[in-house]
């Protein structure tokens, strides 16, 4: 569907263009000699955790750390096809999905989670960034932006050095959510403060193996 | 009242309980550049806040563009990629809206502001709201949005923090990135404590309390918003996606909570394809806070089932932008990113702030963006600049700013004195016996001042270009008689 019509706003703003554009001719062809990839020597698993720490983000390693990070919280949320065996621990998992048994959970709901608990589609280690793609294991956006407390787990072979090495990982149509750090903001006197209205705790545990 | 008892009536962290006065209410927003900026000089407490708060970020900009190797390269790549869509922007912008009906979005398109608001107000109410959420958005400034939603009964809330600090003081943006620049940490307490309505009490001027303060002020209005209002720093025509970086979680929450979602986003916006953020997402945090990445950025692709807002809008914004892609020089103004790093490092910006400027885009991307975007309204910002290119080395997408801001200088008016005097310069110069005559009595009559180097004050109407620059003295001996005695 299409509200393009309005007075001929389209057809006037594209002839505006063809117009400012008739003696442009053609823009040479841009070139790419940045960096796709980091040196084949780093080690991008301890430059995602170097990375991870100085944005204040915790760093847990294992699948039995899972319990340790989510730090004695009660309720988390996790997306209905969260794998069985990364909910240990003592916190009561309730499931947020699009099957019949496991139905959206209202705002409301979803405000009373004290902590979230999915997995993501891929980490980029020079910039130390986790991204979400709406694909297995992370669910709907809301669900790891209302409760105060995200949780992730993040497999070594999700792990790229650079961004560029991370985008074809990603369903560039799904909803995607970029993650560095907790919420923050640089907006008083331009240094930044943590905690502002997204997770203010962020909790990432890798799996090496 | 002169400008410099107006000064005095900033608050300052010495006293802190005075009452908010927006900085904005008192450097007069039509006056032209050198009038306002004088004003503005006269403010120590907003000359010691942009001084900080530029130094602050200068160093982190500096810091993380140094850890790449291939920075240069990046800003080749990305200064051609956004030369690349102004070529190609009537096909790059078919392809986005073909992409994002496709996806279940409705494109509209705006020649003005005027429309583009008009159309937002219908989406509102059709959505039967009677207010929204706000991303911080400089589309949005540049239509006076929030004005118009006001003046029509509906309410906008800002909830990026800086943009929040300005609405509660009812001030205006002084900053591209951080709108309220001008306030130190205690004037933002003292703002919290005196508009918010429900600020803690007992707030104090930490930072992190005052983030946390911000949060529960507007924890219940994203939960219950029906309809968000953003902008976008990308829109990537192959797949027709809107892109927003960010950093408090306020964008997430505007754009994943509400049902309804109007993003307004200027033509020069396209990115031809999803691949190019690979370029962009390494310079635009890097640039604009000193970040390796900014803490969030959302992608998103019309509207999909079960997961964010149903009803997805993008109004695409002409306002002014075809008329700046016909000057072949002017053009590559619309390559801006937003990212603020020549504000940063440019030494006008620094001491006057952003109000000074009298646009939404200040500094020197605002000195040749504004006077593109409304011809004939701000021709004084081109002379807001001493041309000493720092504007250009920061530049993520090597807009070369200097050069615009000369050749606007040319295409600009100039004043009935100004072309006299160059018409008389030119006529003296054009005769060689003429031209020595003047010389010399250039020198005899600057004698008085040969000691001290420069002439502080000429008469009328020398007066008119001493008033803000000193007049070097021409030296002793000028470069004919110098060449004709080493021929000798």
């Amino acid at each position: 569907m299409s509200g393009s019509g309005e007075g001929g706003a389209r057809e006037e703003i594209l002839a505006r263009m063809r117009r400012a554009l008739s003696d442009a001719g053609e823009a040479p062809e841009a070139p790419r000699e940045y960096r796709r990839a980091l040196d084949p020597q780093t080690d991008v698993v301890a430059m995602l955790i170097d990375r991870l720490l100085d944005y204040k983000a915790n760093v847990h390693h294992g699948v039995e750390a899972i319990a340790e990070a989510l730090d004695g919280e009660a309720r988390v949320v996790v997306p209905a096809d969260l794998p069985r065996e990364w909910r240990i621990g003592g916190a009561e998992f309730i499931p947020d999905g699009p099957f019949a048994t496991d139905a959206y959970l209202s705002t409301e709901d979803l405000d009373g989670m004290d902590a979230v608990l999915t997995g993501c589609a891929a980490a980029v280690a020079v910039s130390g960034t986790i991204m979400l793609d709406a694909g297995a294991a992370q669910g709907r956006r809301a669900i790891t932006l209302v409760p105060d407390r995200h949780v992730v787990v993040l497999k070594r072979e999700q792990i790229v050095g650079h961004l560029a090495e991370a985008l074809p990982r990603l369903d560039p149509r799904a909803p995607q959510t970029w993650i560095s750090g907790p919420s923050a903001t640089s907006d008083i006197e331009l240094q930044r403060v943590e905690g502002v209205h997204g997770p203010r705790r962020l909790d990432v545990v890798l799996l090496e193996d | 009242m002169s400008a410099r008892k107006r000064g005095t009536a900033v608050p300052t962290s010495a006293a802190p309980a005075s009452a908010v006065v927006p900085a904005a209410s008192l450097i007069p927003a039509d006056a032209p550049f050198p009038k306002a900026a004088k004003v503005a000089l006269g403010m120590p407490q907003l000359r010691k806040n942009l001084a900080h708060a530029t130094g602050t970020i200068r160093a982190k900009r500096a810091k993380v563009a140094g850890e790449l190797d291939d920075w240069e390269h990046l800003r080749d790549s990305a200064a051609a990629i956004k030369a690349d869509v102004q070529h190609r922007l009537p096909e790059l912008a078919i392809e986005f809206e073909r992409n994002a009906i496709a996806a279940g979005a409705t494109v509209h398109w705006a020649r003005d502001g005027a429309e583009a608001n008009r159309i937002a107000v219908r989406i509102v109410r059709e959505a039967g709201a009677e207010e929204v959420v706000k991303v911080k958005s400089m589309a949005t400034q540049e239509i006076e949005l929030n004005e118009y939603f006001e003046a029509q009964g509906l309410r906008a809330f800002e909830t990026d923090l800086a943009e929040l600090i300005v609405q509660l003081a009812e001030d205006r943006p002084s900053h591209i990135l951080v709108p309220a620049i001008h306030y130190n940490r205690t004037e933002i307490r003292d703002i919290f404590d005196q508009r918010m309505g429900d600020a803690p009490a007992g707030l104090t001027d930490d930072p992190a309390a005052l983030a946390e303060a911000a949060r529960l002020h507007l924890r219940r209005r994203f939960l219950s918003a029906k309809v968000a209002v953003s902008g976008a720093n990308f829109a990537v025509a192959e797949t027709g996606s809107l892109v927003v970086v960010e950093s408090e979680g306020n964008g997430r929450m505007c754009l994943t909570m509400p049902e309804t979602l109007i993003s307004i986003v200027g033509i020069e916006k396209l990115l031809p394809r999803f691949e190019d953020l690979e370029v962009f997402m390494q310079l635009l945090p890097r640039s604009s806070t000193g970040e390796r990445m900014n803490p969030y950025t959302s992608v998103w692709t019309g509207s999909r089932e079960g997961d964010g807002p149903r009803d997805v809008h993008v109004i695409l914004l002409d306002n002014g932008r075809t008329r700046v892609l016909e000057d072949e020089v002017g053009r590559q103004a619309l390559s801006c990113i937003r990212c603020s790093a020549c504000l940063n490092v440019c030494p006008v910006y620094e001491r006057t702030g952003g109000h000074a400027y009298g646009h939404v885009y200040p500094g020197p991307i605002g000195a040749i963006l504004a006077p593109q975007l409304e011809p004939g309204r701000h021709d004084d910002l081109p002379y807001a600049s001493s041309l000493c290119g720092a504007c250009y080395e920061v530049c993520p997408v090597k807009i070369d700013i200097p050069e615009v801001l000369v050749h606007l200088r040319q295409q600009g008016p100039h004043a009935a004195g100004e072309q006299a005097a160059m018409g008389a310069a030119k006529a003296v110069m054009a005769r060689p016996r003429l031209w020595r005559t003047a010389l010399r009595a250039a020198r005899l009559g600057s004698l008085p001042w040969r000691r001290k180097g420069f002439v502080r004050r000429l008469p009328w109407p020398g007066s008119r270009w001493t008033v803000s620059r000193d007049l070097p003295v021409p030296p002793k001996e000028d470069f004919r008689s110098w060449w004709k005695e080493r021929q000798r």
